[in-house]
């Protein structure tokens, strides 16, 4: 037997999303400030990534830059396959509704629409409307546990809810890299284990990469990867063993302690 | 969605909306008003020569409207009616002369006289009586409107015009004046009489021109052979008449005057409204931003919030402006509306929200759609 026919072959990460050499100026004259200083990551699909670090380390603005919202003074980004160097401000806005999804801290949704149109709207900014559109997003709200509250206001949502809507929101569009600014600091224990629990479950499709931007250590359990940024520079990345099979295990421990 | 959302947006804030509406509201009612004085008094200014189905006028030099016309002589009715292209050529008196009120007191009116079995110019819209009541003696026709200003309460009471007596023997409807002189229509020769006018004299020569005759042809020939008088074509003596009480009265420059006031007191409320509601939902229309959406899709909820505001705010403006003008309907200063003046109104509702939608989309292309990472 040949040993291509007996070793399993393990096929190399697919990278959606690349980084390289990120510095962000911000600001003029004498008040001008390094945010980021030469910042290199890549975002693997299938992953579910935590960006950590201090207050002002620059997390934010590398946020803000990997989503297409900034353009980085130097380096460059190629996200999906399509470098964003030179791209204006309407092709980036083209490639933010293809390929990158949104989840804020704050969740960001519409007070005037519905959980099932604040949905519905990241479709419709691609030009996907009708009964295809409001499928998809009862589709998405139902894999958030939310298909019981299609017609609900935010206002009328829990913390949890509402940032489940979001995460379905930014997972309606199918991108290839789902941004999380702080997704649980708003969040009590309880939904933010669950809303850390959906965002792994998604990073497990393997055409995409989920980052998140965090502080709170109750989300350690659930990442892939950690990254850690001080000072506009990567100083530190962590690859965690567990699987997110192992990460929902955690979670559910966690879970019965607390009821316990 | 961009409908949706902006419907929902209006609608969110219920005290921005109606502040919205009333200053639509007020800017269309206002305009409406100034434009529909425009018009009526266009209407009145005309009415007479538009009524004449005249081709060419005789006139005194110098004439500057229907009403305030000085004599010609008589001969030039005779001129014109030798002149190759002529089919007709009526006389007309029209002056000014004091009707005395049965009650006591006097008023000024136009007194009209012509031969109404040669087809010139007849009173119309006539209500009560008819043309043939005319050739009674002492017989005129009045208009409605003005019963009150004349001291007359119906058919067939009396006055005194000049030293002669007149009986009203018919009314009419919505023939008034833009100098606010009541008309007084009756035959010709009575008219002269009243007017105390020599009976060589006449105000108007009404020229109809055969089938085929060329209209600049036989004013020419009628000027050459009227050297003493002037001869307007019916559209010339329109354009004069609404030029001297419209523009060099200042009355129309006012009135115009007025409407555009309130078109700029409707751009701004409109403008304030909008852009401190586009301000309060910044952080919506930068997250549309961050999910993508093009600056097109942004433009268009400002757009179609503005749209919507229009549309409602001119519907309820409308409302009010048409009991406005049904209330003026048979006052001396009625204030219309046409069809097409309610089309202008709504494009000019429409075009003043669509300004006004100019600083709000001015200040959510400013965005920094990173604002979305800071809240």
């Amino acid at each position: 037997m040949m040993a291509s026919e007996t070793a399993e072959v393990v096929a190399p990460p697919t990278v959606v999303l690349e980084a390289r050499n990120i510095v962000k100026e911000l600001g003029q004259g004498a008040g001008k400030v390094r945010a980021l200083k030469g910042v290199g990551l890549t975002l693997n699909a299938g992953e579910l990534t935590l960006l950590m670090g201090p207050s002002g380390s620059g997390k934010t603005t590398l946020l803000s830059i990997l989503g297409c919202i900034l353009t980085p003074t130097e380096g460059t980004l190629t996200i999906a396959g399509q470098s964003t160097t030179g791209l204006s401000p309407e092709e980036l806005a083209r490639l933010r509704r293809r390929s990158i999804g949104f989840i804020f801290q704050s969740y960001n949704l519409f007070p005037t629409l519905t959980a099932e149109e604040n949905v519905r709207i990241a479709l419709d900014v691609r030009g996907e409307r009708g009964s295809q559109a409001t499928v998809l997003a009862q589709r998405a709200l139902q894999r958030v546990g939310l298909r019981h509250k299609l017609k609900s206001y935010p206002s009328n949502l829990s913390g949890g809810e509402q940032q489940r809507v979001a995460v379905a929101r930014a997972l309606v569009g199918a991108p290839a890299v789902m941004l999380a600014d702080e997704p649980t600091a708003a969040l009590d224990s309880e939904n933010g284990v669950a809303v850390m629990g959906l965002l792994a479950e998604i990073a497990k499709d393997k055409s995409r990469a989920v980052l998140a931007v965090t502080h709170d250590p109750r989300t350690f359990p659930f990442a892939n990867r950690i990254l850690r940024i001080e000072d506009g520079l990567i100083v530190g990345e962590e690859r965690r063993a567990e699987g997110v099979e192992t990460v929902h295990e955690l979670a559910r421990t966690r879970k019965r302690k607390a009821n316990a | 969605m961009t409908f949706t959302l902006a419907i929902r947006n209006l609608f969110h804030d219920r005290i921005r909306l109606v502040v919205t509406l009333v200053g639509i509201l007020f800017s269309v009612v206002l305009v409406a008003i100034q434009l529909g004085l425009y018009t009526g008094a266009r209407t009145m200014i005309i009415s007479m020569i538009d009524r004449s189905n005249a081709d060419l006028w005789v006139m005194a030099y110098g004439t500057k409207n229907f009403e305030e016309a000085q004599p010609i002589s008589a001969r030039a009715r005779y001129a014109a009616l030798s002149t190759p292209g002529v089919a007709s050529a009526t006389p007309l008196v029209a002056g000014f002369t004091d009707w005395r009120k049965p009650g006591g007191g006097s008023t000024l009116v136009v007194v009209i006289g012509a031969d109404y079995d040669e087809g010139t110019l007849a009173p119309w819209n006539i209500v009560e009586g008819d043309l043939t009541g005319l050739g009674a003696r002492d017989a005129v026709m009045i208009d409605r409107t003005y019963l009150d200003e004349l001291g007359i309460k119906k058919v067939g009471d009396t006055a005194q015009v000049g030293a002669s007596r007149v009986r009203v023997a018919g009314l009419t409807e919505g023939i008034r004046s833009f100098t606010v002189t009541p008309f007084v229509f009756t035959t010709f020769s009575r008219a002269r009489s009243l007017l105390e006018m020599p009976a060589d004299n006449i105000t108007y020569v009404l020229v109809k021109l055969s089938d085929g005759a060329d209209p600049q042809r036989v004013q020419e020939i009628l000027r050459q052979r009227l050297p003493d008088n002037e001869v307007l074509t019916t559209a010339e003596f329109r354009d004069r008449s609404l030029n001297h009480w419209l523009f060099a009265t200042g009355a129309g420059i006012a009135l115009i005057g007025g409407a555009v006031l309130g078109l700029v007191v409707g751009t701004v409320i409109v403008a304030q409204t909008l852009y401190s509601s586009t301000k309060d939902h910044l952080t919506e229309f930068a997250t549309l931003r961050a999910l993508g959406s093009s600056s097109g899709y942004i433009h268009k909820v400002i757009l179609a919030q503005a749209a919507l505001s229009a549309l409602l705010g001119y519907i309820l403006g409308m409302a009010i402006a048409l009991a406005v003008v049904w209330s003026t309907e048979n006052s001396a200063l009625p204030i219309m509306m046409t069809p097409w003046l309610a089309g202008l109104l709504l494009a000019l509702t429409v075009a003043m929200c669509a300004v006004s939608a100019v600083s709000a989309i001015g200040k959510v292309m400013r965005i920094d759609p990173a604002m979305v990472f800071n809240r």
